[in-house]
């Protein structure tokens, strides 16, 4: 199917630097397109849809009571990344998450950072995340992030920007495996041609990342993967995990404190566990010492954990790191602890509680986007150039009221991929998502995280539209990552 | 394994052996009154009767026509153990397990659970008129069910599974069974007549036990039939067949041999050996119905011992916090093996008892 008559238009686009002039990593990849015909492309796009139904790839929206299991709409059209951008993110990644690991251990011992005046004490506190049970916490090696997907967006000109760091339970990575295996299958003959970076690679490294955690007198440790239940959003990605990593998978009512150790309910009885893999929120995780409403939790976690007999992973607190206004201050992160500028850059980012940014925000609130410092899945944001008056007023009224709740920053024009919307080709914007593992153990032959090549690329399916949410309308695509 | 994971896979089969079942009593039924000579009544009644159902049938539908029984069965969402519920419930419990099961497993079932929505979306006026649908049903259960003995380990898991597959299935044989006991013959004369023979034939159909029970016996009778289905050492859903490998499974979970030490494992066998000793005259003398009655009341009681030898949390590790406790019975409830098996046991017994 050709791209005759597809315009990049004015904006980035990730396959072709202009109209019908692909860019080199993506050449083979337009020509190998275009020499399938439309009428099979369509029918590998439903197949690949199809299976992804069949494997039961899906997720819950919530508040949506009939059919609650949706499947995130795939893509075929890949998104490619040249093996030298890929080196450049991947230090990139490596710098910040291992910045933000130092900001993370500090904040909860000796808060030098705060001392030396880098970041005030009052933002530290305000944020959402920050969980002061957990002051004074040493958790195994020193490591609280053991696994983090940075989202990361390209403006107009094609620069890089970190949008977002997920250091709570990001999610996603079981679509950039799945992704990648319907890829495979649906266009055999590219995968040969092409050189691209294997993914499958995750699961065993994340296995390795969490056995390294355990207690080191445990010969055999004993892993699990904590999920909230079946009706979790991401509930299919938790026992997607704990199957290719051959963990059990548990709820908070399979676990229980007996003796000063974690336990899990069997048939034969109980059997400790020495290290968690969380995928619920860290305010969740002890209602005895976080919210008293948590029935996902279990009671008295924290204090086994406290006492070094048993390992999590993310570590609880990490979730203070996920605040836009924590984020802002990742530059300086980098350089107070690594002593380094910051690799891939920050969007520009207006603090709502300083009273000269603040009037700049309310002046021009139909071209920034205003987002809550807490939330997250394209909720609670309001993007300027594409609001109404009144959705404007009613952010001055938010800003002014709770300052600290907010933070602004400029449009950025999201680069774009090809997309196959109804029998043509069309841009639709896109950001990434990649996914990094931090652990000290000597496995990784060093103490660089590891970067699984590429990370998921979601698209804002409707024309025009920023917001690449699972949960508003977003899809997925491949992610390929040449060899260069 | 984890205690909830094991309840899952035991609801996951017996769910799925249920839907089965359930396909096949329409099918008996179906294939009956085509048979009927004119003139002889429709009876959809008995089908009711025999799963147990027949109050909440009354509250929903009362009268007992082949429309409203068929959709009772097949496509009612709020009947329990309506073929659309029990492969939503198979569905949600292998969800909630799917990383201990085969991808091939999961898919199965998925596809199962698929296939049923679709029929549901999709169903004729006349659900006569989609008899392909029961087969297609009863064809899903044994893809499954092929598929979980080539794909997955036969360890503690699968033999959960065993369990609850054999304990349903001895149960809805035993209900097949009884189907006969509800038939209404026109008169007492007909005992014995070629309808009442072609009744049998049906319900060996229904079984899939027809042509097996040809290899061993000439002449339908009665006595043979039953004496087919629930002793027969070689047929896979004869009772007995049933009890016997549901209780090797049972002593592979438990782990004992010789010595049995668990509740669940001297009921089972306390069962399993009356059915080995109990002669087809004491059966007949006791009355048929009544025999299998009690019989599915004692499988019940199996499911029961099962749940507090496994499932349920042992009294001494109770945890302190009402917190944890409460979350737990309620995480249980949904689901466990008392609260349905002691919901279809109750219905399913004292319905019968009524009649």
């Amino acid at each position: 199917m050709s791209f005759k008559g597809y315009d990049p238009g004015d904006f980035y686009d990730e396959l072709f630097s202009a109209t019908g002039v692909p860019w080199p990593e993506a050449a083979l990849l337009i020509e190998r397109i275009e020499s399938v015909p439309i009428e099979s492309l369509i029918l590998r796009q439903q197949a690949a849809q199809s299976t992804l139904f069949k494997l039961g790839v899906t997720f819950n929206v919530y508040g949506d009571e009939e059919g609650a299991e949706k499947v995130f709409p795939f893509d075929v059209v890949p998104r490619m990344v040249s093996g030298k951008t890929w080196d450049w993110l991947e230090k990139g990644l490596q710098q910040r998450i291992v910045a933000l690991n130092c900001f993370l251990d500090d904040i909860y011992n000796e808060q030098k950072i705060i001392a030396d005046g880098v970041i005030p004490r009052a933002t530290v506190e305000s944020a959402s995340g920050y969980l002061p049970p957990c002051l004074g916490l040493k958790p195994p090696q020193g490591v609280w992030c053991h696994i983090t997907g940075t989202d990361l967006v390209r403006d107009r000109k094609g620069d890089w920007f970190v949008l977002e760091d997920n250091l709570r339970c990001p999610s996603g990575v079981s679509y950039v495996l799945e992704n990648r295996r319907v890829m495979k299958s649906s266009f055999p003959s590219l995968f040969e041609a092409l050189d691209i970076k294997a993914v499958d690679d995750y699961p065993s490294q994340l296995l390795r990342t969490l056995l390294a955690l355990a207690p080191e007198n445990i010969s055999n440790p004993m892993v699990v993967l904590l999920t909230p239940g079946a009706f979790n959003s991401a509930y299919f990605e938790h026992s997607f995990l704990a199957q290719q990593m051959g963990i059990t998978l548990v709820e908070g009512c399979d676990l229980v404190i007996d003796d000063g150790y974690v336990k899990m309910r069997t048939t034969r009885g109980l059997c400790q566990v020495d290290v968690i893999y969380r995928r619920i929120d860290d305010d969740f995780i002890d209602p005895t010492e976080f919210r008293p409403d948590s029935m996902l939790g279990v009671p008295g976690l924290m204090e086994v954990y406290r006492q070094g007999r048993v390992a999590i992973a993310n570590a609880p607190g990490t979730g203070i790191a996920d605040d836009k206004l924590i984020y802002a201050y990742v530059p300086q992160m980098i350089r107070y602890y690594l002593n380094e500028e910051q690799i891939i850059p920050n969007v520009p980012t207006y603090f709502c509680e300083d009273e000269k940014q603040q009037a700049y925000i309310l002046a021009n609130l139909g071209s920034l986007v205003v987002k809550a410092t807490d939330a997250s899945g394209g909720y609670g944001m309001l993007i300027g150039t594409q609001s109404t008056k009144a959705q404007q007023d009613h952010f001055a009224e938010k800003i002014k009221a709770n300052p600290r709740g907010y933070i602004a920053q400029p449009t950025l024009c999201l680069s774009r991929v090809p997309t196959l919307i109804e029998k043509t080709f069309q841009g639709r914007h896109v950001d990434l998502r990649p996914f990094i593992l931090y652990g000290k153990s000597s496995s990784y032959g060093g103490t660089a995280p590891y970067v699984n090549p590429g990370g998921l690329t979601r698209v804002a399916l409707r024309e025009g539209s920023l917001v690449v949410n699972s949960s508003q309308g977003g899809g997925s695509k491949d992610t390929w990552v040449m060899n260069s | 394994m984890l205690s909830r994971v094991a309840d899952s896979i035991y609801w996951l089969n017996r769910y799925i052996e249920r839907a089965e079942n359930v396909a096949r009593f329409v099918e008996v039924n179906l294939n009956l009154l085509m048979d009927n000579p004119i003139g002889v009544t429709q009876q959809w009644d008995p089908l009711i009767a025999v799963t147990g159902d027949r109050a909440l049938f009354s509250q929903l539908y009362g009268e007992a026509t082949a429309r409203n029984v068929l959709n009772f069965l097949t496509f009612d969402s709020h009947s329990p153990n309506s073929i659309l519920s029990c492969v939503r419930s198979a569905r949600e419990n292998a969800r909630s397990v799917r990383e201990t099961i085969s991808s091939e497993m999961w898919e199965q079932i998925n596809a199962f659970y698929l296939m049923v929505e679709a029929a549901a979306k999709d169903k004729p006026d006349d659900i006569r008129e989609a008899h392909e649908f029961y087969a297609e049903v009863k064809m899903a259960s044994h893809r499954f069910n092929g598929v979980m003995n080539a794909t997955a380990s036969w360890n503690e898991s699968w033999h959960f599974g065993q369990l609850g597959r054999l304990l349903e299935r001895a149960d809805k044989t035993s209900r097949i069974l009884d189907v006969k006991y509800f038939l209404l013959l026109p008169s007492a004369k007909a005992v014995g007549s070629p309808l009442d023979n072609l009744q049998w034939i049906a319900l060996l159909k229904s079984a899939s036990a027809y042509e097996m029970y040809r290899k061993v016996e000439q002449t339908i009778s009665p006595t043979n039939v039953a004496r087919f289905l629930i002793f027969d050492p070689h047929f896979p859903r004869s009772i007995k067949f049933c009890l016997c490998r549901a209780e090797e499974s049972l002593r592979k979970i438990a782990g004992t041999d010789e010595i049995q030490t668990l509740p669940s494992e001297r009921a089972l066998g306390r069962l399993r050996s009356e059915l080995e000793y109990v002669t087809f005259e004491e059966i007949f003398q006791q009355g048929l119905h009544e025999f299998l009655d009690k019989l599915q009341g004692d499988l019940n009681q199996v499911g029961d011992r099962i749940y507090t030898d496994f499932i349920a949390v042992p009294p001494t590790v109770l945890p302190s916090s009402d917190i944890a406790s409460r979350q737990f019975s309620g995480q249980f409830s949904t689901q466990s093996f008392t609260q349905s098996s002691g919901q279809s046991a109750g219905q399913f017994s004292t319905l019968s008892k009524a009649e």
